[in-house]
């Protein structure tokens, strides 16, 4: 016993020694305190966010019991514009409410199930030790709630899900959030922190085929996601609902993947993460590029916004983000530094192949466009094949353009209004905030290297399509816009 | 006059006489079928019984609290039915304005609803005469591979407030019988055995039956799924348990 005493003393003795000295201390300091064995201080109720906010940090607060009440509400929302979905949740949002946890705390968890719902639900929390997860004892009928108790044992980021069959299309209608438990102290102090978390949605109808869509469990099961998209539906995080910080702030963001199937390549345009909590684990890797979060996980990042802009947050799995809604926006303000970045210096023509091959003039190409009286039917087949190879790839084939992307040529105010600035945008390209049908749309239109003739043909295909107002545009008119600059 | 009078004495009854007790019934031919839940080798049998054509609306069990006090929302112990117990009615014997007397009756337990079939000489189905009966769509006793038939169950699990709907308002099946699916959830007598003897799957215990491992086992068709939620349903409640979606229906035995 006495031995006992003295070896403890000295890895005692050592631990202080290693924590003067250097920064290897921390594997020594966790096994000296067994989680299972913090006491706990007092009781509170656990504050409770909706995404994309977390509860205030822990600090350094004693371990206590914490009360979570959670409610379960099965209701009908929007995935997209006039898209309608019937979601479950927990605590009314997709993701569910956020619960911030240290270690130690012992969770009182309240599970409610609505009485209108029509199914039970349950909960598996990963940062359960213990079977299911806390499903098989919080498993409630509607109209009724379960407690039960858990003590955190290990720091993290953890997803909790729906576990009632079927599981996947509990998780699949949005039955998912996140709990994080954090270390003795807490995490580092930052100065924005926010919660998103991706999800991908399977509908009877195609992306973007309007009112009131089942779940389809087929498509479901053959992983053909019809949405993909950050915190619920398309555009949760962009326009008004961009998260937002300053130049020279700290930025941490949770991040969780509910699945059910996808895995997401997490990754912010413009910005690299200084420090990423691999898997929402202990491990810290630095200056990380994409982080890769797997369906069920979740990952902590943070990085210093150094420069002011819109950073676009998206899966990497690119066509995700642009075709199925896995887009969301980071808005930073403050002061430019164009020495860490100096924006458009100079510009200039570059195309030794791809996108359309730029014609001088005084060459035989001039020829038929000599042909003046091209009739419109002329006009629209050469205009719809300019259009599919310039255009297609932003503003789709109906024009209907990608939502928060891409404004839409269908129906489009914008283009209707004026064709004089409809034809200067595709001779100079458009950089800037512009509102397309009710829309904000902020993104870059480069310009387009097309002679006036083809300039003419295009845009008279595009106003002769789509509802639009049947212009018939004509090279003189182009012309006429490119001499009076 | 004298005709009037006489044609009132004689609706009078003839209402009375259906709204007091015997609802309609349709006779189910028995037979042998492999549960929505289960596998090849766990054929079930099921014989020849009557089933009621609707679940027990908002007026019959009007009827039978009046007939029968103890069942009243103020009476009725807390053992056999818990709070939500008729938590919607106005009093002991009024509904709500906004509750309809056609609607299917719900927040109900399970013990009132085995005594009401009772009263009337009849009794709860058991779940494997109630899936028998619930697999036929129109026109056939088994439609349980038609993806219509599914998409029109689990269209309805998404469905919010059916449980105001009127009686019939959903399809008359291949038997006669309206409404299993899509107006409300309906108690069996032997619902909870699904989850605490695994009896009827003996190969399914009952962990896998709540977590995801049932799911990733054989779930691939939407026939599983639809099962899926019925089971889930029957495994997370009591008998004394009164919801605003779950109702009931009789049945009755044929004798000889």
């Amino acid at each position: 016993m006495k031995n006992l005493k003295k070896i403890l003393g000295q890895i005692g003795l050592m631990g202080i020694t290693i924590l003067l000295f250097g920064s290897c201390n921390s594997t020594e300091k966790e096994k000296i305190i067994d989680p299972a064995k913090i006491q706990v201080r007092g009781t509170m109720d656990a504050e409770l966010t909706s995404p994309p906010f977390v509860p205030a940090p822990i600090g350094d607060r004693s371990a206590k019991k914490l009360i979570v009440k959670l409610e379960i509400l099965e209701i009908e929302g929007e995935i997209s514009n006039g898209v309608k979905y019937n979601y479950w949740t927990f605590g009314g949002s997709v993701p569910g409410s956020f619960i911030r946890t240290r270690v130690g705390d012992e969770v009182e968890f309240t599970l409610s199930n609505h009485p209108d719902n029509k199914l039970p639900h349950n909960i598996d929390l990963h940062a359960v030790t213990g079977p299911g997860g806390g499903a098989e004892s919080s498993f409630v009928a509607p109209g009724h709630q379960k407690t039960f108790s858990f003590k955190t044992l290990n720091p993290g980021l953890y997803v909790y899900h729906c576990a009632t069959a079927p599981v996947g299309m509990h998780i699949a209608n949005g039955m998912y959030g996140l709990i994080l438990v954090e270390p003795e102290g807490g995490l580092p102090k930052v100065d924005k922190e926010y919660y998103i978390m991706q999800g991908d949605f399977y509908t009877k109808g195609e992306n973007g085929d309007p009112g009131l869509q089942p779940f389809d469990m087929k498509k479901a099961v053959e992983e053909d996601a019809d949405y993909v998209v950050f915190n619920g539906k398309v555009g949760a995080l962009t326009g008004e609902n961009a998260i937002t910080a300053n130049v020279g702030e700290t930025v941490r963001l949770y991040i969780g993947n509910g699945g059910p199937n996808l895995t997401s390549s997490f990754h912010v345009i413009g910005e690299i993460f200084d420090n990423v909590h691999i898997e929402g684990g202990s491990l810290i890797n630095k200056n990380v590029q994409t982080t890769l979060i797997p369906a069920g996980g979740a990952v902590i990042v943070d990085f210093k916004v150094e420069v002011p802009g819109t950073f676009i947050l998206v899966d990497h799995a690119i066509f995700r983000a642009f075709n199925k809604g896995a887009l969301g926006m980071l808005k930073v303000s403050g002061e430019e530094n164009k020495q860490l970045y100096s924006g458009v210096k100079q510009e200039g023509i570059y195309l030794p192949e791809g996108g359309t091959i730029q014609t001088m003039p005084n060459n035989t190409a001039a020829k038929p466009e000599v042909k003046l009286n091209k009739t419109l039917a002329e006009k629209m087949e050469s205009g719809k094949q300019i259009y599919m190879k310039t255009c297609f790839a932003c503003h789709q084939a109906t024009g209907e353009g990608i939502a928060n992307a891409f404004p839409p040529l269908a129906k489009s105010d914008y283009l209707n209004a004026d064709v004089k600035r409809a034809i200067g945008i595709v001779l100079n390209g458009k950089t800037g905030e512009i509102t397309v049908n009710g829309k904000n749309y902020n993104s870059i239109m480069t310009r387009q290297t097309l002679t006036d003739d083809e300039i003419a043909d295009v845009l008279t295909y595009v106003y002769n399509s789509w509802d639009n107002n049947k212009t018939n545009v004509t090279p003189a008119m182009v012309t006429e816009v490119k001499n009076s600059k | 006059m004298k005709t009037v009078f006489r044609l009132t004495i004689f609706l009078s009854l003839f209402f009375g006489t259906t709204a007091n007790c015997q609802s309609k019934m349709v006779s189910i031919k028995g037979g042998k079928y492999i549960p929505l839940y289960g596998r090849e080798s766990l054929q079930v049998k099921i014989s020849d019984f009557y089933m009621d054509v609707y679940p027990v609306t908002n007026q019959e069990f009007l009827q039978f609290v009046i007939k029968n006090p103890k069942w009243r929302k103020s009476m009725a112990k807390n053992i056999f039915a818990d709070k939500n117990y008729l938590v919607r009615w106005k009093s002991d014997t009024a509904l709500n304005s906004t509750q309809s007397l056609k609607a299917p009756i719900t927040n109900v337990s399970w013990f009132v609803a085995k005594e009401y079939c009772e009263c009337q000489g009849k009794r709860l189905p058991t779940i494997d005469e109630w899936e028998y009966v619930a697999m036929a769509n129109e026109n056939i006793p088994d439609a349980r591979k038609l993806k219509n038939y599914n998409e029109f169950i689990l269209g309805w699990y998404e469905k919010p407030k059916t449980f105001n709907n009127e009686i019939g308002s959903t399809f008359k099946n291949y038997w006669g019988v309206y409404d299993l699916h899509g107006l409300v959830w309906e108690w069996t007598s032997d619902f909870n055995s699904v989850l605490i003897s695994g009896e009827s799957r003996n190969d399914v215990d009952k962990d896998s039956n709540l977590f995801c491992g049932s799911a990733a086992l054989n779930a691939t068709d939407l026939m599983n799924y639809a099962a899926f939620m019925r089971y889930a349903f029957r495994g997370s409640i009591n008998a004394n348990y009164a919801i605003k979606n779950l109702g009931f229906r009789c049945v009755k035995d044929k004798k000889g």
